[in-house]
């Protein structure tokens, strides 16, 4: 069938694959308008968002047929004519409303059709109408500001009940240079982003390539008894089907531990466990093909509790038994098991959901074959060089036959840490000698990366009279699913963190990771401290409830501070200004009250603080590399920044060029974002990137300078010392100029790569868990206020706010965005987020089922930042990525715990949990 | 997989004699769903867009006619002086994408156990019009949805229209949502009153087996209550509890089935408490 429409004034004609293809596929695949994204597949996302004959519609809602003669208009065709942009995507530029960008061109259609509507909307009817828009990143303050932002441009005052509800340092901690360090210089993938160019890994597209799809497991533990893919091979544009037998190189997979198969062999161990992949030459084949595939399976029963799963004489899931991990802390009396007298003792159960990372852009990439017997794979990823050497191994070639290019990146959180389609894809591009395009639908996403580890965490805390704690206990199971993926480390920082800012002499603590049935845990924002949070939070207020004591009370008189020490017998030997924040968020006013209160609504407030370790601990050599070269073009100084570390919509490359800004006085910078033939950066994770890589690129930047201000001296006999660089000069001690950097540079170009490692950490020790573990802690803490209907058990959270302590806001525009994205994800744990199993079935792998919080969910969510730099760090600063998402999950617990009187025991917190009613049965 | 595109009302039925095996689709709100997630593949599908004439608000005698095209956003702002009842209830649906896309003749043609329009028909007494090759009937909305996802739709007839009463009283419409938008139902209700005869009736939602009134809930009310006066909290709650009794409700990822009893318990009994809010004569 052939369907004729105009896009953005362009006429298309496209013959359909087949009928039942929506608008979606025609206008990303017949018409390369890639600007549409896709993300959910049934309308749950706004991701696809269009103006079919000016009416605003999900493109994957439409059957493509059905826009046969229309008029479509997509973002790319939402700038003006001269192509300066539309003011609703200046003002999501400008207002930091981008961030991974995966949602901003539905969002951008959906605002500016709101606009259209209603040129002066509250900011309530902004998030009432943007609902059916999901952010994954921002947490949507910054979306709301951007469109008030442009309305108030388009000549009408926005309205003011929400205009920057965030506030900062009240001073900046050290100067601020135009663009600089300290400044919020536009993203410079803001502008792309918002007129839907930027490429994301699932917009490439070569000629004559195939595209694949994987069949999955339907069981979470079987035997494989057989595979038959002749049926696959007789699809009509089959070119190849791979399964076990065909991996050339090492079976298995993993970044910690090797035990993953790129493909089941013998033995599926959850369910979505990749068994075969089909590459054709267009996806329905491909998916029909796959369906073809014949897999005798022999089910075996699962094994889908932790508890039972580490307990002796379980059958082993793996050939060294079921503890993935057992990371044990004994500090004082604790380690001659002797519990000191307390006055208040209090326990609890905590129980955590299996939490989704669910980015917007799912797992996808392009594999193609060099032609001299070696592949390049451009994928979405958080560490190009952990994907590289895994690779290779796998596909059995020399490292240098495979290279990673970093493509662009839908948001992260973790979920890409580990290999999804890497290795499929390039083997079938291998085999084939084409290239092969993998995109995981939403369902497939679900099953295509490891999750939070679910959790069940025994607490046992007593405190003096007083409220200052003599103990903690605390055994906190990990389900860690059917692989390793992170678990050890993540067993690691369970028991490290387990009992939270608060110092304590006497600590039992036990992080343990078990093999299961379950799907694979692994990696996500918070890394094994966001369960152990909301734990050691309900035993605060629990505590403060049997002591008769105020919960901030109760929390201050234990805050840790600097030189306090950690379970590990750690000393923070810098800023640790906990009680600060909670001081701060107390001090910061309340929603007012309702003037009608309806008797079924009750409200309460609570507050959660915590702590995590940035960058990598317990030994590990972290570090990145980064090169700077400084040359002239066109008359201009011109630096260029390289490394290898991956933009996945926290900012990475704006941090470096403004480092390499204020470094070297330079207003032009380009930063480079390498491959995995440049040395390594480490991971977009771990609160890391602009510590470590940010570190890399001060120094190389510093080896620059020092050389260019050499020849300076050379020339100008040592005068003016000491000499700087600003403004494209070199200034001497009193600011006076003393030559242009383009006359000093003339045709050379400096150039110096550094690597830079942060300080040592130790490894725990074994037996008793003590050790300086970590380079460097971070400070973070919550106030929720909710209200509760308590028929109907449902909660609205009204107010969110956070405080953190960031060393020193390079970008605050960026790092605001992190904390209130942070604060959302927070929630939606607490309330809305779980993966739900069935004996190790996965029940809701779609965003129907898996709900992301809305625009509506999340309040306006006021930040507050400290700046106590740490002197060990890069301009003092702290990672911050991670500790948003930490505390706000055990903040909304809190406050709902505050408004009901319910102990709060499990998140996310179900409307049964708040009515005595017993937990939904498994509909399985 | 065929795509038929009719131009005409007229075409559109005898394609849908001809080829029954062909799915309806309007605003695809559902239909690309099953296409896209659960991989459905029917032989054809027939494509109503094409089909002018199929949307708006028209008074019919004895009431009013809701084309089957029309939109929810066509419901919640264009219609709504037309359609108070229903406006707000269009306005609850989905996201703006969806509702700018979804019919009242997908809504009912899907019968998806958690569409909004469906308590609300019921109480209002609404009928369905049907059409097809062989004429017109129309079937009251109680006798229309007929368990999960099933109707009395023929094989042969297309959703061409309801037709609300001309006397529709005040309605009030709850639902609880998992989130606080863009997401189905949990369990909804409607309660209408007559308020020329006193009597309410009770349409329910994404609760049992599909969209039931509530009988005895409703003849339970009838002997307690004039529909003048304010009911008494207590009242209101014995009511949602009948009203709730009315069928067994089920579990499923929303919620669990004991959930669903209690909440369309309360989701009802605030309705009935908000038909009549303030004393007679206050009003």
């Amino acid at each position: 069938m052939r369907v004729e429409l105009t896009v953005d004034g362009r006429e298309h004609s496209c013959e359909l694959r087949w009928g039942g293809e929506s608008l979606l596929h025609l206008l990303r695949d017949h018409c390369g308008l890639t600007g549409v994204k896709n993300a959910c597949q049934q309308g749950e996302c706004g991701s696809c968002t269009v103006r079919l004959d000016g009416v605003l519609v999900d493109s994957c809602l439409v059957l493509a047929a059905q826009a046969d003669g229309a008029r479509v208009a997509t973002v790319a065709g939402l700038a003006a004519a001269d192509g300066s942009p539309h003011p609703v995507q200046q003002a999501f530029v400008e207002a930091g409303a981008v961030q991974c960008g995966f949602c901003t061109p539905g969002m951008v259609l959906a605002a500016a059709d709101l606009l259209r509507r209603n040129p002066c909307p509250t900011a309530a009817e902004v998030r009432r109408e943007l609902a059916g828009n999901l952010c994954r990143c921002t947490g949507y303050a910054a979306i709301v500001e951007a469109v008030l932002l442009a309305s108030g441009r388009q000549g009408s005052p926005p309205a003011e009940d929400e205009r920057r509800a965030r506030s900062g340092p009240d001073e900046p901690a050290g100067p601020v240079r135009a663009d600089g360090i300290g400044d919020s210089p536009v993203r410079t993938d803001g502008p792309d982003k918002a007129a839907g160019r930027f490429e994301y890994s699932s917009d490439l597209a070569r000629p004559g390539m195939l595209w694949a799809t994987t069949l999955r497991s339907p069981h979470p533990h079987a035997r494989i008894r057989s595979i038959d893919t002749a049926p696959a091979w007789a699809v009509d544009g089959v070119r190849d089907v791979i399964t076990a037998a065909d991996v050339p190189g090492r079976p298995l997979y993993g970044q910690m531990k090797v035990d993953q198969p790129v493909l089941a062999a013998d033995l599926v161990r959850y369910h979505g466990e990749a068994v075969a992949v089909v590459a054709a030459e267009h996806p329905e084949a491909a998916r029909v093909a796959a369906g073809r595939i014949v897999v005798e399976y022999e089910p075996l029963p699962p094994l889908t509790d932790p508890e039972r799963a580490i307990e002796p004489g379980a059958v082993p899931l793996h050939p060294d038994g079921n503890v993935v991990a057992h990371k044990r802390i004994r500090r004082g009396w604790a380690t001659q098991d002797r519990t000191p007298p307390a006055a208040v003792v209090v326990r609890g159960r905590y129980t955590v959901g299996m939490q989704d990372q669910a980015f917007l852009g799912t797992e996808s990439g392009l594999a193609e074959p060099d032609g001299a017997g070696g592949v390049r794979l451009s994928v979405a990823t958080q560490w190009l060089h952990v994907d590289q050497e895994q690779l290779a191994a796998s596909l059995g070639l020399p490292g240098e036959k495979v290279v990673v290019r970093p493509a662009g990146v839908g948001g992260a959180f973790g979920a890409r840490e580990d290999l999804s389609m890497h290795v499929h894809a390039c083997l079938l591009a291998l085999r084939t000698g084409r290239p092969v395009k993998m995109q995981y639908s939403r369902p497939e996403s679900f099953f295509g990366h490891v999750h939070r580890h679910p959790a069940v965490m025994d607490y046992e805390h007593g405190c003096d009279p007083d409220g200052r704690l003599v103990y903690v206990k605390a055994r906190i199971v990990l389900d860690g699913g059917a692989y390793a993926s992170s678990s050890p480390a993540i067993a690691g920082n369970a028991a490290t963190h387990a009992v939270g800012p608060y110092a304590v002499e006497h600590v039992w603590a036990d992080g343990i990771a078990a093999y299961t049935n379950n799907p694979p845990c692994g990696a996500m924002r918070g890394f094994g401290t966001v369960q152990p949070c909301f734990a050691y939070e309900s035993q605060m207020d629990r505590l403060a409830r049997e002591l008769g004591m105020d919960p901030v009370e109760l929390r201050l008189r234990n805050a840790l501070s600097e030189g306090g020490r950690l379970p590990t017998g750690q000393v923070l030997d810098s800023a640790a200004p906990v009680a600060e924040l909670l001081e701060r968020l107390r001090g910061l006013h309340l929603p007012p009250a309702p003037t009608e209160p309806d008797p079924a609504v009750v409200r309460g407030v609570g507050y959660a603080a915590c702590l995590k370790n940035a960058m990598f601990s317990e030994g590990f050599d972290d570090y990145s590399t980064a090169r700077v070269s400084l040359r002239v073009r066109d008359g201009r100084p011109v630096a260029t920044v390289t490394s290898a570390a991956t933009e996945v919509g926290q900012g990475v490359l704006d941090v470096q060029r403004q480092i390499a800004r204020s470094e070297l006085g330079v207003a032009d910078v380009e930063v480079v974002e390498a491959d995995s033939r440049f040395p390594s950066a480490g991971p977009s994770s771990a609160s890391r990137q602009t510590y470590v890589t940010g570190g890399a690129v001060r120094e190389a930047c510093l080896a620059v300078r020092a050389e260019v201000l050499d020849r300076v001296r050379a020339e100008t006999a040592g005068t003016g010392e000491p000499l700087t660089l600003a403004n494209g000069a070199v200034l001497d001690a009193d600011g006076r100029r003393v030559a242009g950097l383009a006359d000093v540079l003339g045709g050379a170009v400096v150039e110096h790569t550094r690597e830079f490692h942060h300080r040592a950490t130790e490894a725990l020790d074994p037996v008793n868990g003590q050790g300086d573990s970590a380079a460097q802690f971070g400070f973070a803490a919550h106030r929720a206020v909710v209200e509760v209907d308590t028929e109907l058990g449902t909660v609205t959270v009204l107010d969110l706010a956070t405080a953190q302590d960031v060393g020193r806001a390079v970008n605050p525009q960026a790092l605001v965005g992190q904390l209130q994205g942070g604060s959302a994800q927070g929630l939606g744990l607490a309330l809305l987020e779980e993966i739900r199993l069935d004996r190790g079935r996965v029940l809701n792998p779609s965003f129907e089922n898996y709900l992301l919080p809305t625009m509506l969910d999340v309040p306006p969510s006021r930040v507050e930042l400290l700046e106590r730099a740490d002197p060990h760090a890069p301009y003092g600063i702290r990672g911050v990525g991670e500790l948003p998402a930490i505390s706000s999950t055990a903040a909304v617990a809190a406050a709902v715990r505050a408004a009901t009187g319910r102990p709060i025991d499990r998140v996310p917190i179900r409307p049964e949990d708040l009515l005595d009613l017993p937990p939904e049965p498994d509909p399985g | 997989m065929e795509v038929f595109r009719p131009r005409t009302w007229a075409e559109a039925l005898r394609l849908r004699a001809e080829r029954p095996d062909a799915l309806p689709i309007a605003g695809g709100t559902g239909v690309m769903v099953a296409l896209e997630i659960d991989h459905l593949r029917p032989p054809a599908l027939l494509d109503l867009s094409r089909v002018p004439g199929r949307d708006g608000c028209a008074g019919v005698p004895g009431g009013l006619r809701v084309g089957g095209g029309t939109t929810y956003t066509a419901l919640a702002e264009r219609w709504a002086g037309q359609v108070p009842q229903l406006a707000p209830v269009a306005a609850s649906v989905g996201t703006r994408q969806v509702r700018n896309r979804g019919t009242v003749g997908g809504s009912l043609g899907t019968a998806a156990p958690t569409g909004d329009l469906h308590p609300v028909l019921l109480a209002l007494r609404a009928d369905v019009e049907l059409d097809s090759t062989r004429g017109v009937r129309l079937v009251p909305a109680q006798a229309f949805y007929r368990g999960p996802e099933t109707t009395a739709l023929a094989p042969d007839e297309l959703i061409a229209a309801v037709r609300l009463p001309a006397r529709v009283g005040p309605l009030r419409y709850r639902k609880t949502l998992r989130r606080r938008a863009a997401v189905r139902a949990t369990c909804s209700v409607a309660v209408a009153l007559d308020e020329a005869t006193g009597l309410v009736a009770v349409g329910i939602g994404a609760y049992g087996d599909g969209p039931v009134r509530a009988p005895a809930a409703e003849e339970f009310l009838a002997s307690r209550w004039d529909g003048r006066t304010a009911p008494e909290p207590a009242l209101c709650a014995e009511f949602g509890r009948r009203v709730a009794a009315t069928t067994a409700p089920r579990g499923d990822l929303r919620a669990g089935a004991a959930y669903r009893r209690q909440a369309l318990a309360v989701l009802a009994g605030r309705c009935l408490r908000e038909l009549r809010p303030e004393p007679t004569g206050v009003r």
